[in-house]
């Protein structure tokens, strides 16, 4: 599954990704509107992206969110009824929800941060489909 | 039959078009009234008097009721109403147990108010499309359905002769009937009642909400007191409802950004704590089964005793492991992450008219193991299912069901009945296949099932008149006040719970307060004034739930990590406070904890003038059966000999040394029904009534409640 890699350490919290991702999705430059955040724990930077994981499929009520052919975990806003369980259930606090949407939003390893991030802290990677952690329906229901 | 042939043969009654309205702040402002007798439609508004006194939810079913009855109507009268109304913030998605209805009606049990709190999705929906409430009257020619279409705006009355009367029939082939295709289903809402609802006085309303994983449409119930039997009354098969593209912000909220983060802080405590604390996700409220057991308190053989060795054979694990699927987001409304609204999937039916089919049930809840299965001493996984499938598909109140069928199963036993009353059942404690037969006769309208499903009440009248039986006795094991039969909790070492049950509105449910643990266990509320205070803090606390259309549940059923240390854990005060934070960000009012207690106030207080207005409501009307107090006969007495003797000695000054079992029944008693009468003076008291439970009118006034017509009903009684 393709999903945005990250080494912690390289980071030199410039805040370039949070830039890009903000202004391409929202037309804005907001870090609260970013996909990407890069935060600080112990005085050593901290990158909070999605990895993709898909834990938040198996939480919404109305199966918005799905994983593309890619293995990206993708939200369909058309039919998303803005509970915010996902971001509430989101393991790593990586599902972001801003007030002035009433849907949430998150990383699809779209590639544009790591093109602008100076150190290569950030970059497209590809990891075993077995790492996903939502459920078939199949197994589910025992079909 | 196909879904075209169905339809084909509906009959059109009526078509009413309305303007599509905008929700403001949570209300849609106005109402929709249906007469299914002379099929009149029309939209009322809402006005700021019934905002400012009965909120919405439940006070605006109750008002609706008041004005369309007088005090000598009955429950099947063509003027009893069916009031389904969500409230202001029922339909938010960000916050657990939001899609909240409630419905109310004159009770066939009671002759009463009765208010019953449901999930699934018609309430939201119905706001959606653009209605506070839905108010029906009248009766039915022939069945009818009544359709409300929130995209096109459009309500019609339609006759409906050939759809199924069962509830999981009949809500998937509506379901099926009125979405454009699969992805549709979720945005149609069905209201069905069931066949045992047309033979019994306990027959609840089924809500629908359509599970997209399981593709199934699931069922919510209005359970008590009989609202179902007054919607067969009325020939009502089905209420639908439509609206497509719900969206997190329709209800227009004054402030949605507060309600986002409080929703967004309840999910994140959830996600960290249930598993920790009560495993709502896994296995909702039946994950009590084995604790109320634990602590002698699980109602086993018609609440004769508190405990079971066999309970480890229904406990919530065993429910987990074998029957329950795990790891389904089962909210009953969008954004429950609560979401205890559990099922059983590829269930093999054993018994009835569906025996062989493998089906959903939507089940067990804790009322449902208790009342079917322990009261009952069927303790049996599959027994319990199979009668929660079929209470469900038949209409029938699991509750009810449970504590009347543990009553004859009893009366069998003791001989006040026989064989030849059951018609050759042998109705004894754990007798599954006699359970599910009264069932089933209650579906086909034959055999003792009818007389079970009259209730305890009925039942009572009927052994003394035609069998003999000593009334006396009937009295004391009958768990039914008012009408209504006993939720599943014992209470007989609470004197706090007896009153929680007793000194009810509608009658002993356990939905207005449940104080066993503070009472009994943690010993919170040593006091009479202790006492008192908690039953009026905790049904005035409850009430308030069905005037906005939310759920109890994740009230107290989760509570914060730091919330054994904060002042009044009880209370719950952090998530007491979420309520209140939700409250503003929909309506824009800023409430107070002082001004919620406030506002259920003037609903129970009207609730109560209404139930005096009907006949019930005084003091006489809280009288409640023994076996709720405590030991009846020497069996019970001799299992907890221990305690009550110790308690003969310490409170009572009584030396039970050498006297007989039955000496000390009747000193324990006299003593425990005193003291019961000791906690009515006090809760009267705390409530602001008088001594024969009757609002004063200084009260009224200070509740802004002194509407003339309340004050008619009362002025002679202060």
């Amino acid at each position: 599954m393709r999903y945005l890699a990250k080494e912690d350490s390289k980071c030199i919290q410039c805040k370039a990704c949070e830039e890009i991702c903000s202004t391409t999705y929202f037309k804005v430059n907001d870090r609260n509107k970013s996909c990407i955040q890069i935060n600080e724990k112990d005085g050593m930077p901290e990158i909070n992206v999605c990895d993709q994981c898909g834990e938040c499929i198996d939480i919404c009520p109305v199966m918005a969110i799905t994983r593309d052919k890619k293995g990206i975990v993708r939200i369909n806003k058309k039919i998303c009824v803005g509970c915010f369980m996902c971001v509430g259930f989101c393991s790593k606090l990586s599902m972001r929800q801003h007030d002035d949407h009433i849907e949430p939003f998150k990383c699809i390893a779209c590639d544009m941060c790591s093109k602008v991030c100076p150190t290569g802290a950030i970059y497209i990677s590809e990891r075993d489909d077995s790492e996903a952690l939502e459920m078939p329906l199949e197994k589910i229901f025992n079909k | 039959m196909d879904i075209i042939t169905l339809k084909n043969n509906h009959k059109l009654l009526k078509e009413y078009k309305y303007e599509l309205g905008k929700i403001d702040k949570g209300y849609a402002n106005r109402t929709l009234y249906v007469n299914v007798s002379d099929n009149n439609i029309m939209e009322k508004p809402v006005t700021q008097m019934m905002k400012d006194k009965f909120v919405g939810g439940k006070g605006f079913g109750l008002w609706y009721l008041w004005n369309a009855v007088t005090s000598e109507t009955k429950w099947n009268d063509p003027e009893n109403e069916i009031v389904i109304a969500g409230g202001p913030v029922c339909g938010i998605t960000q916050y657990a147990g939001t899609g909240k209805s409630l419905v109310c009606s004159l009770s066939p049990l009671t002759d009463i108010p009765i208010d019953s709190n449901v999930g699934g999705f018609f309430g939201p929906l119905l706001k959606f499309s653009g209605f506070d409430a839905l108010e029906i009257q009248g009766k039915a020619e022939k069945d009818v359905i009544v359709y409300i279409d929130g995209n096109t705006g459009v309500v019609t009355i339609e006759e409906a002769p050939l759809e199924a009367v069962d509830g999981h029939v009949l809500g998937e082939q509506l379901t099926e009937m009125y979405a454009d295709n699969e992805a549709d289903k979720r945005n149609v809402a069905v209201v069905t009642a069931g066949t045992g609802a047309e033979h019994s006085r306990f027959g609840l309303l089924n809500f629908t909400f359509y599970d997209p994983r399981r593709k199934v449409t699931r069922l919510k119930q209005a359970g008590r007191g009989g609202i179902g039997t007054v919607f067969r009354d009325k020939k009502i098969k089905a209420l639908i409802v439509k609206f497509s593209n719900v969206k997190g912000d329709l209800n227009n909220p004054f402030d949605q950004a507060i309600i986002n983060k409080t929703g967004i802080k309840y999910h994140k405590e959830i996600h960290d704590l249930d598993s920790k604390q009560n495993n709502m996700r896994k296995i909702g409220t039946a994950n009590i089964i084995e604790v109320m057991d634990a602590y002698d308190l699980l109602p086993v053989m018609n609440y004769q005793y508190g405990m079971h060795p066999d309970t480890q054979n229904i406990k919530s694990t065993v429910f987990i492991e074998k029957y329950i699927t795990q790891g389904v987001q089962d909210g009953c409304w969008y954004g429950c992450s609560m979401a205890c609204a559990k099922a059983a999937d590829n269930f093999e039916l054993k018994t009835g008219p569906y025996k062989g089919q493998k089906v959903t049930v939507d089940g067990p809840e804790y009322e449902n193991a208790a009342g079917l299965g322990s009261n009952c001493a069927i303790f049996d996984p599959e027994g319990i299912l199979e009668l929660n499938f079929y209470c469900d598909t038949y209409a029938i109140d699991t509750i009810s069901f449970g504590t009347a069928t543990a009553f004859a199963m009893e009366c069998y036993e003791r001989g006040i009945i026989n064989k030849e009353i059951t018609g050759g059942m042998e109705l004894n404690f754990g007798n599954f296949e006699a359970a599910a037969e009264l069932l089933h006769q209650m579906s086909r309208g034959e055999g003792f099932g009818v007389t079970v499903g009259q209730g305890i009440n009925r039942m009572k009248k009927l052994f003394a008149e035609k069998y003999g039986a000593d009334p006396d006795f009937l009295f004391d094991i009958g768990m039914e006040q008012k009408g209504l039969e006993y939720s599943e909790y014992g209470s007989k070492e609470s004197l706090a719970q007896q009153g929680g049950y007793g000194l009810t509105n509608k009658g002993p449910q356990h939905d207005e307060a449940w104080l066993i643990f503070m009472d009994m266990v943690n010993n919170q509320i040593p006091t009479f004034e202790d006492k008192a205070e908690a039953l009026h803090y905790f049904p005035m606390f409850r009430t308030w739930f069905g005037l906005y259309g939310l759920c109890k549940l994740p009230w107290n059923d989760i509570v914060p990590a730091d919330n054994k240390y904060t002042s009044e854990p009880a209370k719950v005060p952090e998530h007491v406070q979420n309520y209140l934070d939700v409250v503003y960000g929909v309506t824009g009012k800023k409430l107070s904890v002082s001004d919620m207690i406030k506002e259920s106030e003037r609903v129970y207080n009207f609730q109560k003038i209404f139930c005096i207005r009907m006949g019930k409501g005084l003091r006489a009307n809280d009288r409640t059966p023994y076996r709720s107090m405590g030991p009846v006969t020497k069996e019970e007495y001799e299992s907890r000999q221990e305690r009550y003797d110790s308690q003969l000695k310490e409170k009572v000054v009584y030396d039970p040394e050498g006297k007989s079992t039955e000496e000390k029944i009747a000193v324990l008693r006299k003593y425990r029904e005193n003291q019961y009468e000791l906690l009515m003076d006090a809760v009267y008291k705390r409530r602001g009534w008088n001594s024969n439970a009757v609002p004063k009118l200084e009260h009224l006034k200070y509740l802004d409640m002194e509407l003339p017509e309340l004050i008619e009903v009362i002025k002679d009684l202060q």
